[in-house]
């Protein structure tokens, strides 16, 4: 090669749409025109439709099923049972203790009892029907409290009712102070409710195995589980991820999985379950339900000086996510604050409600109902401003957690809370305008039930804290694989991980990364599946953060190869020499290659397997750094309040949001908006009514998500505070605003109301004071 | 069975009559475009046009659209070109997982060729039977606002 010359004036811009840039998704055209292929979308010749038989009894034994006459229905292909699984009939995330089809024993309504696969989707679901099982219904267990506490309760596992008791004690248990408040706190459990139900496609492969096609937070985890369930190795289990409409938790778990994978396998042709909204209902995890009892003790300056809580998570009929839900409920429980003294016992429990597991907040949100409420009747109890006895207590860079966990990157949670505060408010309603009032902005909108008449507005304020990635030791990794080559004359990245894409955006972030590291403008997002190592589950606000670190711990391989080679080409030492824009940069800041020429025809492929920093477990007293990272987010909340029906209208919710660093800022606002809305969702609509371990309401008519009438203008905040441990200084972004969102909401409420709101979903009866 | 899909004929054969035109859709004329987030009229996501009017497409009988005219997202683009509304919606971030999106489009689509420059309480009220579960709908408003004021400026024509 020539000599370098000088070049400087030629460096050219960076490569657009890198690392804190707002670039289009790459999926996103495909999604306006209708062509993206969600799980629910596949479709192949001579494919069979899947059915599922569930258990319309809450708890009960089988005595005997009778699958003669779903058989002999014409275009029925196969009918299976337990009987069938041909290995462990059991799966589970953390604690396999779920059957795949009931062999003996029920216990949750809903559960799979038999599945059917025919020509038609019909076929097979008046197929299901046709199926006798006989029951020997029992009582249900249904009351947390009495799964824990009442040693005659029947034991519903072995091992009996108490999946997990975590205490955390730290400081003086007999400590006293001046003020006390007490409170006992209910959360309702909440749906997910996703839009896209739980679909895919299995097609069995010439080599004896499986290709399943489906919707999932975590391809690698879904596979394991299968390969117990059908007895085949790994290599025989091949997923991958079709599109995916939403998931905040709901796909952790199997749902349809190793139904189709069974039905494809016993008939030898591809077959798609799907389920309708109701078994979508049954067919996923939901948000454990709470019941919280605190004691705040403070000096008479609001200064905490103790919190002792109980909190009783109920996890249903098995075990799912909730041993780590427990984790963070009582790790987090006392909230963003520095309190010396701490007891907490934090219990999950199995009884014969539906199972809980996983949706964004991942038990921070339930703690925060409380501890949040408790902030607010201390507040009352010292005649003090509601944000000023929480910053006199806010947690800061360098305190120490109730787990004696120090908090080593920034936690500004005073300068959230003072964020929000200093936002414009929005008009007082006038009073004496009322005649001109638009229906659509009352309480009660359209239904026209007020013109403004026992309307009364509220403010309210919460702050919460999440754990980001895994924690208490769990090895939390992912695994990409980036190549480099010139194609067409350009040189072009391909990244390839097995992390699930679920509309969050990661697909997006992962080219941004690689156009940073790469300073190559194409970069092409290779489908995710099991065909390389897993990427983690696209959960616990991680995947940013772990397969994020992942692709630019790959790239920076790719980087420093494609160095060494200019180097050798060039005869310049590769610690002089920097990647800018496709081109070899030298020390001096000449052009001294471009990165095509240094390609030539070569690929450059390096795969990494990225670890954030190690997370260890709790002891006997709740003690240890358990948590990678914290997250915080606080929102300032006004409500109309129609006080005589009762009827909420959420004017205005506003965020404030530490994210470290805004990997693309239009997405991070993007996710504080959507889980704000689920947030307000959970504090006035959002509830599974179950009775007697019975759904009462599974169905988008009874169970009421937010639509665009209930969600409210939001203004927003990012502060950009970065973590030196973290890729970039990002600090995970998905599940902060879940939490803060619903507390502020009620407080909100309170403040117009005065009613003492002890539960969530607040209902209308709760703010009248009528039965 | 006979219809109209984005102005090409249509013929399907053994319709049950329990199938809904989103079934019909979906898995005979291999348009899935129109979603099946709920298939009982709540969510919006299988929002198409039959004989120009919106309509949630679980909610119609196949049968029921027979020598009739349907438009679903898949014929909202022209000649590879995106409609505003699609550039808009892309654009904004308005779309997140994009189960929602169709029927959105559509919804919002009707709603601009109804009254081309909507007011928020408009927007609000229009697309109040379109359910999203991802972007709490900030973005939604945002793209509807864009896609009017495109569609305002090429009515205007080049300045």
């Amino acid at each position: 090669m020539s000599t370098p010359t000088r070049t400087e004036q030629n460096l050219g811009a960076d490569i657009a749409g890198g690392v804190g840039e707002s670039p289009l998704r790459p999926d996103g055209t495909l999604k306006v025109t209708g062509e993206f292929a969600y799980s629910s979308d596949l479709w192949l010749t001579g494919m069979l439709w899947g059915a599922t038989l569930r258990s319309p009894h809450p708890s009960a034994r089988i005595r005997s099923i009778d699958i003669t006459e779903a058989v002999r229905t014409d275009g029925v292909y196969a009918v299976l049972t337990h009987d069938d699984v041909p290995g462990d009939n059991l799966y589970g995330l953390e604690h396999a203790d779920q059957p795949v089809l009931a062999g003996d024993v029920i216990r949750y309504q809903g559960e799979a009892v038999a599945i059917v696969a025919a020509d038609h989707p019909e076929t097979a679901r008046r197929a299901v029907n046709k199926i006798v099982v006989d029951y020997e219904v029992h009582e249900p267990l249904t009351d947390p409290e009495q799964a824990v506490f009442d040693s005659t309760a029947p034991a519903l596992h072995e091992g009996g009712n108490v999946l997990r008791h975590l205490p955390i004690r730290r400081g003086d248990p007999d400590a006293t102070a001046d003020v006390v408040v007490h409170g006992e706190y209910e959360v309702g459990m909440q749906d997910q409710a996703f839009l896209g139900p739980e679909s895919g496609l299995a097609v069995p492969a010439d080599d004896g195995g499986i290709d399943l096609y489906i919707a999932t937070q975590w391809l690698h985890v879904d596979q394991k589980q299968l390969c117990r369930v059908l007895g085949m190795p790994a290599n025989k289990v091949r997923l991958s991820l079709a599109g995916v409409g939403g998931a905040f938790g709901a796909r952790e778990d199997l749902s349809m999985q190793a139904h189709a994978c069974l039905l494809a396998l016993q008939t030898g042709r591809p077959v798609k379950m799907m389920y309708s909204r109701e078994e979508s209902f049954f067919g996923h995890v939901h948000r454990h339900p709470a019941k919280m009892r605190y004691e705040h003790g403070a000096t008479r300056d609001g200064k905490l000086v103790y919190v002792k809580a109980q909190i009783i998570l109920d996890g249903g009929a098995y075990a799912s996510s909730t041993p780590a839900v427990v984790a963070n409920a009582a790790t987090l429980g006392v909230g963003p604050y520095k309190v010396r003294n701490v007891s907490v016992d934090c219990y999950g429990v199995y009884t014969n409600n539906p199972p809980c597991g996983a949706m964004r907040g991942f038990g921070a949100v339930q703690a925060a109902f409380g501890y949040e409420s408790q902030m607010d009747k201390l507040a009352d109890a010292l005649d003090m401003d509601p944000v000023e006895v929480r910053t006199r207590n806010a947690l800061h860079e360098g305190a120490t957690m109730p787990t004696g966990q120090v908090v080593d990157s920034a936690a500004p949670v005073e300068e959230l809370l003072e964020r929000v505060k200093a936002m414009p408010l929005p008009p007082e309603p006038n009073a004496s305008d009322l005649d001109g009032y638009d229906l659509r902005l009352l309480p009660g909108g359209v239904s026209n039930t007020t013109h403004g008449e026992g309307v009364r507005r509220g403010v309210g304020y919460a702050i919460g804290i999440k754990n980001v990635c895994f924690s208490e030791g769990f090895d939390d990794y992912s695994t990409a694989r980036v190549t480099l080559k010139v194609n067409g004359g350009d040189a072009v990245a391909t990244v390839y991980t097995a992390a699930a894409e679920v509309g969050q955006g990661l697909v997006t972030v992962q080219q941004q990364i690689a156009r940073t590291e790469l300073g190559v403008e194409q970069v092409v997002i290779q489908p995710a599946d099991t065909g390389v190592g897993s990427g983690g589950s696209t959960s616990a606000s991680r995947q940013t953060y772990v397969t994020g670190g992942a692709v630019k711990a790959a790239c920076e391989q790719v980087r420093a190869r494609v160095l060494r080679q200019a180097a050798k080409h060039l005869d310049l030492p590769a610690s002089q020499l920097r990647l800018h824009a496709g081109k070899i940069v030298s020390a001096d800041e000449a052009v001294v290659a471009a990165v095509v020429d240094v390609l030539g025809g070569e690929t450059i492929t390096e795969t990494v397997t990225w670890r954030h920093r190690p997370t260890h477990p709790l002891d006997e007293n709740g003690q240890g750094n358990a948590h990678v990272q914290y997250a915080f987010a606080a929102h300032r909340a006004i409500v109309d309040v129609d006080v005589e029906l009762g009827l909420v209208r959420v004017v205005q919710l506003d965020c404030a949001q530490d994210v470290g660093k805004a990997m693309n800022p239009d997405a991070v606002v993007g996710q504080i908006h959507g889980g704000s809305a689920q947030g307000l969702g959970l504090a006035v609509m959002e509830e599974i009514q179950v009775s007697g371990g019975m759904v009462r309401n599974p169905s988008f008519t009874d169970y009421l998500i937010p639509t665009i009438l209930d969600m409210p203008p939001m203004q927003v905040d990012v502060l950009e505070l970065a973590d030196p441990n973290a890729p970039y200084g990002l600090r995970g972004v998905g599940e902060p605003p879940t939490i803060s969102s619903t507390p502020a909401i009620v407080a909100a409420i309170r403040h117009a109301t005065g009613a003492d709101l002890t539960r969530v979903p607040v209902q209308p009866h709760h703010i009248t004071g009528t039965p | 069975m006979k219809c109209t899909v984005n102005g090409q004929p249509q013929e399907i054969d053994d319709v049950w009559e329990g199938e809904s035109l989103l079934y019909a859709l979906r898995e005979r004329m291999g348009l899935p475009g129109s979603k099946n987030a709920c298939e009982q009229g709540e969510c919006g996501s299988c929002t198409v046009y039959l004989d120009g009017t919106p309509v949630c497409a679980c909610l119609v009988a196949a049968g029921q659209a027979a020598d009739r005219d349907v438009v679903t997202v898949e014929g909202l683009a022209e000649d590879d070109e995106l409609h505003p509304v699609q550039q808009a919606f892309l654009d904004a971030g308005a779309v997140q997982c994009g189960f929602c999106t169709p029927g959105l489009l559509v919804a919002t689509h009707d709603l601009l060729e109804r009254e081309p420059q909507p007011s928020d309480p408009e927007i609000r009220e229009a697309l109040a039977g379109n359910l999203c579960r991802c972007t709490g709908y900030e973005k939604i408003l945002d793209a509807v606002r864009q896609a009017a004021a495109t569609s305002a400026q090429s009515k205007a024509g080049p300045s």
